[in-house]
């Protein structure tokens, strides 16, 4: 991964109306690799609220993904609190926080992570077979703009459409929350412009919350809002008056 | 169908090739406790079907001679019900087609009724005609043997008379399902065969109108056999009662429960070899597969599935594959009971003996094969359900390896750098390490354990009829006989050497334990017939006291310097004790000697001999056997040579298919282990050797990493299953029942040799197949996936 040090300027963030999707509180993650201990978040305090697109950035071990894997229910801090709307995600046990993924969130990861014994159709069948009112995997790929694809196994796929299946595969089960760990970080620019304008479009025409790692500066421009993140604090919260649409940014 | 199933069925597909091997070995688990328990069951039902339907007795008693009206005073013993007395006698079977004797076992019955007890089943022919004169019924073994058949006349020597009789029909009976003659180990129906005739008939020719020599009982329900069987002996002790015995100690009855015993402890035993197998192999596959698709599960779980969900999608694929297996398995197990079965009825006789697939049998063979499953996928499972979806997400950490314990002692200048990859990797998974020599141990022990009884019994054979029995002809007096007979033998032309012994029937006892035996009184010097003991030494006749063989001693509780309680069962029925001088170590079952003076002495009928063995001269042997046929006194005559021959022909027969199939099966087990600890070995370091191909090593240099662990593997599991085989063979042994005869363990070379080439033609053939993937290996293909 390259470094990419982000000297985003800029100050006087107003939040968004409404109450929070998700409210942290001191959130700490200390991991333990051996004899060494990593300090992977320092306190973290943040919102965020319905509808919201935001992008967090930073380098890498900044620990953006550490955050996002505690706001999505596949860590817990170590300490700190974490909540989702009326959850409390710190203090549920392995089944609630199953039962919390299955129900609302919906995750995209850098490397796409399809199940490659099952065709793009069945990829997303996996989420919608166990989700309360899903959408049919197809439209969902449709949405995605691979309505053409849907018998074509993970191998048979380029890596942007591999992408964009697991995106669908996030969204169809309309998640409240989308959260997308590094979506174009596998992919080149045009590639990566189509994986971002599905997310975009899922953030616009469904309302989903969505939360974008990256350390990819330009990406930040589509965003609502900004965190930077650095060394486990959150350094700079930027909000974007003017939002940019995915096929103008420039990287 | 759900996506998961999808995943489920195509993994499953994927991994075809490892999960028949693993079905295989599960197959062959089922399939022998499914052959070897349905067979025993069939054989059960069988039997007891015969013994219901033809009234088999319970109890049973042979006395000299008694009065008909004693079977009122049976009749009185509290818990009889029915009472069968009879005349049963030993002769000579003339026969054209056979220069020496045969024996026959005559027994009278009843023309106008059925017997009450012991009834006979005609094969061929008919019943015997009340107004018929001269008519027999013959054994279908015997008759068979001889090709006679109803019409054919047969010439019996009864009570120094020749008769010529009819053969009118051909039958089996239950007391005779294993027809073999007292005494023997194995069956000849060539020299031993039963005759039933007219009750009046044999009356009179051995003078035993209005008496018996022989009854059969049957119990009420809840009686007590013990105590049927003293108050018969308190009956007949004053007619010469040899001892009542239950069921149990029926020769053929005997024989059939060992039998059927061996098939229910190894029915027992051999699955559990071949399923912890399977669980092994169904361990490293499910293992690797869940290390590989950790992603995988990690996304699944990110998705919302829960452990649950998970652990079951793994368990329903090792399920599937012992599902496969077990149905394998039921279907080679009905196919091998059914050729058991087959075999069977060349052994044993029955009217109908039919294989029946037993269902509960069945259920258990499945119930273990998924046991197995379960067992095998436990720690498999158990990490998939554990692995915390975030942490699975990132790319696993390097391998640990460390410097290997040969280098750390110092031999690293002695090896390549692919001998030092290769110890390494093998030191860095110790367990998979351990469990695939465990695995191919199991697989030579299985080979071992299959092919032992061969030695084994060879080896009794050869302790049996060349160290022990050194005569050639054995000879048995009808009636103990005056010492001086020992002339008229030794002066048969051909008889070389003659040694003559006194045989009588006791009931040994000590303290609360009892045995119905034979004391053998022996000439000093003895050298036709010797005591070898399990080292194979000669063991010296003691000069006085008793020496008894180790299985006698055993059930006796007494050790040597002990003294046992002798009631002689014939002739004046002494009772006086006598000690234990030596214990025989020996193969023989149950056994008892004494010095023929001292015996005779000690049962008050000194100078009497009731047999001899004798050294012929192969050129004179059939005048020596017609002469002996001719001589008033002699009643029985075993030629060793005919005893040994028809066990050749008959057992070393079956003993062959059975371990062609064993054979089979633990190639089976050797290719499932190798093959799958070689795919395994494969798909973790494909990149690795890719890796080293790309950086200029060649095909033969890679595959000699992974052919190296393999030969490493099975090198190490080679001696380990030599000493395994070995001691399952003894297990085996310790489960069969010894008052019959005691096979000795015996394991020789070459059953290790087969075991070892078995062995390591399955690894090389595994070694192949996974050779030629390495050779397809696509390098940029491998390189570019992430692990």
């Amino acid at each position: 991964m390259t470094e990419q040090r982000d000297q985003a300027a800029g100050s006087g963030v107003t939040a968004p109306a409404g109450s929070p999707v998700f409210s942290a509180r001191g959130v700490t993650k200390v991991y333990q690799t051996g004899s060494v201990e990593v300090h992977a978040l320092r306190g973290v305090d943040l919102e965020l609220y319905p509808g919201e697109f935001v992008v967090l950035l930073g380098p890498s071990g900044s620990g953006k993904s550490t955050l996002l894997n505690i706001l999505g229910g596949l860590d817990v801090p170590t300490a700190g609190t974490v909540r989702y709307l009326d959850h409390d995600l710190t203090a549920g046990t392995e089944a609630a926080l199953t039962k919390y993924r299955r129900e609302h969130v919906g995750f995209v990861f850098q490397f796409y992570n399809l199940i490659p014994s099952l065709t793009a159709s069945e990829n997303v069948a996996l989420v919608t077979d166990i989700a309360r009112a899903p959408m049919p995997p197809d439209d969902a790929l449709r949405l995605v703009g691979l309505g053409e694809r849907l018998h074509h196994f993970p191998a048979q796929l380029s890596g942007g459409e591999q992408q964009r299946v697991a995106i669908a595969r996030a969204v169809a089960k309309r998640p409240e929350v989308l959260l997308c760990d590094e979506p174009t970080g596998a992919l080149d620019v045009s590639t990566g412009v189509i994986v971002l304008a599905a997310i975009e479009r899922i953030n616009r025409e469904l309302g989903t919350t969505t939360v974008v790692i990256t350390h990819n500066v330009s990406i930040a421009d589509m965003a609502d809002r900004v965190i930077s993140l650095r060394d486990g604090q959150i350094v700079e919260t930027k909000q974007n008056d003017h939002k940019v649409s995915p096929e103008q940014l420039q990287w | 169908m759900y996506a998961l199933d999808r995943k489920l069925l195509r993994d499953l597909w994927q991994l075809r090739t490892q999960s028949i091997a693993i079905a295989l070995v599960i197959a062959c688990g089922v399939g022998m406790t499914i052959m070897m328990l349905s067979t025993q069951r069939s054989l059960d039902q069988t039997r007891q079907e015969f013994y219901d339907r033809y009234r088999f007795g319970e109890v049973f008693v042979e006395l000299k001679r008694a009065p008909e009206p004693l079977a009122q005073r049976f009749a009185e013993i509290p818990g009889l019900r029915d009472v069968q007395t009879r005349i049963v006698v030993s002769a000579f079977l003339d026969l054209e087609s056979l220069p020496r004797p045969a024996i026959g076992k005559i027994v009278g019955v009843p023309t106008l009724t059925e017997p009450v007890l012991n009834r006979i089943h005609l094969r061929s022919g008919r019943p015997l005609d009340p107004l018929g004169t001269r008519e027999a019924i013959l054994s279908e073994a015997f008759a068979g043997e001889h090709g006679l058949q109803p019409g054919d006349v047969i010439r019996v020597i009864l009570n120094g008379r020749l008769q010529a009789m009819t053969i009118v029909g051909v039958a089996l009976s239950p007391e005779s399902i294993y027809e073999i003659q007292p005494g023997q180990i194995i069956p000849d129906p060539a020299s031993y065969g039963v005759l039933w005739m007219s009750e009046q008939e044999l009356a009179a020719a051995y003078d035993m109108d209005g008496a018996f020599n022989s009854a059969s009982f049957t119990l009420l329900r809840g009686a007590s056999i013990p105590e049927v069987i003293r108050q018969i002996d308190l009956l007949t002790d004053e007619y010469g009662g040899a001892g009542a015995y239950a069921r149990r100690d029926q020769l053929s009855h005997k024989f059939l429960e060992h039998e059927m015993q061996q098939l229910r402890s190894m029915g027992t035993v051999v699955p559990v070899i071949f399923l912890s197998v399977a669980a092994f192999l169904l361990n490293i596959v499910l293992s690797r597969l869940i290390h590989t698709q950790r992603e995988q599960i990690a996304v699944l779980k990110a998705f919302g599935y829960s452990g649950t969900q998970i652990g079951a999608h793994f368990l329903v694929l090792t399920l599937l594959i012992s599902l496969l297996g077990a149905l394998l398995g039921t279907a080679m197990g009905t196919v091998m009971g059914r050729g058991l079965t087959q075999l069977y009825t060349t052994m044993f006789h029955f009217p109908v003996f039919r294989f029946h697939l037993a269902r509960d049998v069945v259920w258990y063979g499945w119930f273990v094969a998924t046991g197995s499953g379960i067992i095998g996928a436990y720690s498999g499972l158990k990490n998939a359900l554990s692995l915390p979806p975030a942490e699975a997400m990132r790319p696993e950490p390097p391998a640990n390896y460390r410097r290997s314990l040969l280098e750390v002692i110092g031999l690293a200048p002695l090896m390549s750098p692919i001998a030092r990859m290769i110890v390494r990797q093998l030191e860095r998974t110790p367990r998979r390490t351990l469990m695939s020599i465990i695995g191919v141990s199991l697989a030579t022990a299985v080979i071992v354990l299959g092919n032992f009884s061969m030695d084994s019994v060879d080896q009794l054979m050869h302790l049996m009829f060349s160290e022990t029995q050194r005569y050639d002809v054995l000879v048995a007096f009808a009636e103990p006989e005056n010492r001086d007979v020992e002339q008229e033998l030794r002066a048969l032309p051909g008889v070389l050497r003659c040694e003559m012994f006194r045989g009588v029937p006791v009931r040994l006892r000590h303290g609360h334990h009892t045995r119905l035996v034979g004391i053998q009184g022996v000439t000093p010097g003895n050298d036709l017939y010797r005591f070898i003991d399990a080292k194979q030494r000669v063991v010296e006749l003691p000069p006085e006291g008793l020496l008894i063989s180790a299985e006698l001693a055993r059930l006796l509780d007494v050790t040597p310097g002990g003294e046992v309680r002798v009631e002689v069962l014939e002739g004046s029925r002494k009772k006086f004790p006598v000690r234990v001088a030596a214990r025989l170590d020996d193969f023989s079952g149950l056994s008892a000697f004494l010095e023929i003076e001292i015996l005779g002495r000690l049962i008050g009928e000194p100078q009497t001999v009731s047999g001899a063995y004798l050294q012929v001269d192969r050129t004179e042997e059939a005048e020596v056997l017609s002469k002996l046929k001719e001589h008033p006194a002699v009643a029985g005559v075993n030629l060793k040579r005919s005893t040994v021959e028809s066990f050749q022909e008959t057992i070393a027969e079956n003993l062959l298919t059975m371990r062609l199939v064993n054979l089979m099966f633990a190639a089976i087990i050797a290719m499932g282990v190798i093959y799958n600890t070689a795919r395994i070995a494969l798909s973790e370091r494909t990149r690795e050797l890719a890796t080293l191909r790309v950086l200029g090593f060649t095909r033969g240099e890679i595959s000699s990493i992974l052919l190296g662990e393999l030969a490493a593997i099975t090198a190490a599991g080679l001696p380990l299953g030599c000493g395994l085989g070995y001691l399952f063979a003894m297990v085996t042994l310790q489960t069969v029942d010894r008052e019959l005869f005691r096979i000795p363990l015996l394991v020789l070379p070459r059953t290790y040799l087969l075991a070892i080439s078995g062995v390591v033609c399955s690894a090389v053939v595994a070694g192949l197949i996974v050779r030629r993937r390495l050779d397809h290996l696509d390098l940029i293909e491998v390189l570019k996936t992430r692990e």
